[in-house]
């Protein structure tokens, strides 16, 4: 990439919620110039970044020019290729091909994509190393919490020994309500559902399969485990009932949904109260054991618009201190 | 297994090689000793109390190994069941005979359910039930756990176990 004081280009791929966040907080950063806004519909092309979002919210189309996204990533001259379309499990499409031309075309891919990773981490990361580019993807996993990076470059001293989390906030605002209101899942599910929290279909988060992707990308990322998605020993919430959660409480516990990273298994747990992945609400933790700085634990908000914007912003402004 | 032993030494320097060395040459184990230096008897004696873990059958060697030393044995205690856990299921728990799931885990001899808290909502609904169980130790407590995941797998009923404790897996704690 060219030096420190020229613009760092990029592109949005996917205008979801959390492209519609990345554009939102890239605004008030200087030297980051969006060259290309791709959503399903279409492409548009040095957007205006106020227009391109009024449009959005107001269900217009955005796109201006005749390109795809493909097209985007191959033949517009830009530095670094934001990858957030929504994740698919089977397979990892589309995202699994943008990342990978993006690598190819010499492009970094900063995404929050967890399709391409559990379909093909070590391809990927291989294809960037290859390239001379770099493939990042704080958020992924955790969303505003930090955890990839924290682990990759603060944590660098320390030898990782294992990582347990608490990585679905759908499940964990599921299971606290249900915990301190005594509300039965059905009815904790629909206000979920009501409030956004959760899907129209709500299997991906509350059976386990989100969190597994977290656990799948960790355990590639720190304990090159080339893992894929049948290698994770899967167990929901959607069988946790409310006696259950009361029981449990009575006796000091909490449950919930935990992703074991050396284990490569997804399951409730009981948790001691005083815990501190013990999190409510929202809220992710992740707890990571290393050799010589003990446990480490950290929590935050797990998704949201912004807040998973924040963790690709965080991502996007490292590419630029390291080329400088 | 975990013995705790109640002794009494000569109030003179150098006795505590005389319990320690017979316990170690057994192949015993030391968690705590506590010199009660403050309830010094009436014979002289410094009462020391030691927790440790060894070989049951190794036992009474040991004794006599003590008393040859000079140090009185005034009781042994067998900690029996130290290692414990909670476990939650969920399913339909009375339909598939809870009184078997039971039995399975007291058959073994090393674990016993001491504890148990039920609640049935509704008839055809799947109940919740929160166990405990205590075992013999670390090792078998971890058995115990695992035939009870036969048991749920084959009930079709959902366990929900502790959090490993970091160091001692199968979210185990000692207890006395």
């Amino acid at each position: 990439m060219r030096n420190s004081q020229s613009l760092l280009t990029i592109s949005i791929i996917g205008f979801g919620a959390v492209g519609q966040g990345v554009a939102t907080i890239v605004q008030n950063v200087p030297r980051i110039k969006v060259v290309a806004i791709a959503d399903s519909k279409g492409v548009a092309l040095m957007p205006d970044l106020k227009d391109v979002l009024a449009r959005k919210r107001g269900g217009q189309p955005i796109a201006n020019s005749n390109l795809t996204a493909l097209d985007v990533i191959r033949t517009v001259d830009h530095d670094v290729v934001v990858e957030v379309t929504p994740t698919n499990i089977h397979g990892g499409e589309p995202g699994l091909t943008h990342v990978r031309e993006a690598l190819k075309n010499k492009r970094c891919v900063v995404t929050s994509n967890k399709g391409p990773l559990v379909a093909a981490f070590d391809e990927l990361t291989q294809l960037a190393h290859t390239n001379g580019v770099a493939l990042r993807y704080e958020a992924t996993v955790g969303g505003a919490m930090p955890i990839v990076n924290l682990i990759r470059d603060t944590l660098a001293g320390a030898r990782v020994l294992d990582i347990r989390g608490v990585l679905n906030g759908t499940c964990n605002y599921i299971l606290t309500r249900m915990a301190e209101e005594a509300l039965d899942y059905d009815q904790v599910l629909s206000e979920a559902q009501d409030m956004g929290i959760a899907e129209a279909d709500p299997t991906y988060d509350v059976a386990g399969i989100d969190t597994a992707c977290k656990v799948i990308i960790l355990a590639n990322a720190f304990f090159g485990r080339n893992a894929t998605f049948a290698d994770v020993d899967v167990t929901g919430i959607d069988r946790i009932t409310q006696d259950a959660l009361q029981l449990a409480r009575q006796r000091g516990f909490a449950v919930k949904l935990v992703g074991d990273v050396q284990e490569l298994a997804v399951s409730p747990k009981l948790i001691p109260i005083g815990h501190p992945l013990n999190v409510s609400g929202t809220l992710n933790a992740a707890s990571i054991l290393t050799d010589t700085a003990g446990e480490i634990t950290v929590a935050g908000k797990g998704a949201g618009s912004i807040e998973t914007a924040s963790a690709i912003l965080s991502d996007i402004l490292s590419l630029m201190r390291d080329r400088s | 297994m975990r013995i705790s032993m109640d002794l009494e030494l000569q109030d003179t320097p150098g006795q505590l090689k005389h319990v320690l060395t017979p316990i170690s040459d057994l192949g015993g184990n030391i968690a705590s000793i506590v010199h009660h230096h403050d309830k010094k008897t009436f014979r002289n004696t410094v009462p020391v109390s030691v927790i440790f873990d060894i070989e049951e059958q190794t036992l009474e060697e040991l004794q006599d190994g003590l008393e040859q030393n000079g140090v009185t044995v005034v009781r042994i205690g067998k900690m029996r069941l130290r290692a414990r856990t909670h476990i939650l299921l969920i399913g339909h728990i009375i339909h598939t005979d809870l009184r078997d799931t039971i039995d399975e885990i007291d058959g073994t001899g090393f674990a016993e359910v001491q504890d148990l808290s039920l609640s049935m909502p509704a008839i055809d609904g799947p109940s919740s039930a929160i166990i405990t169980i205590m075992a013999t130790g670390d090792e078998e407590l971890k058995k115990s756990i695992g035939i009870l995941r036969q048991i749920a797998e084959r009930k079709d009923l959902l366990i929900i176990e502790p959090l490993d404790e970091r160091g001692s897996p199968g979210g185990v704690s000692n207890e006395e």
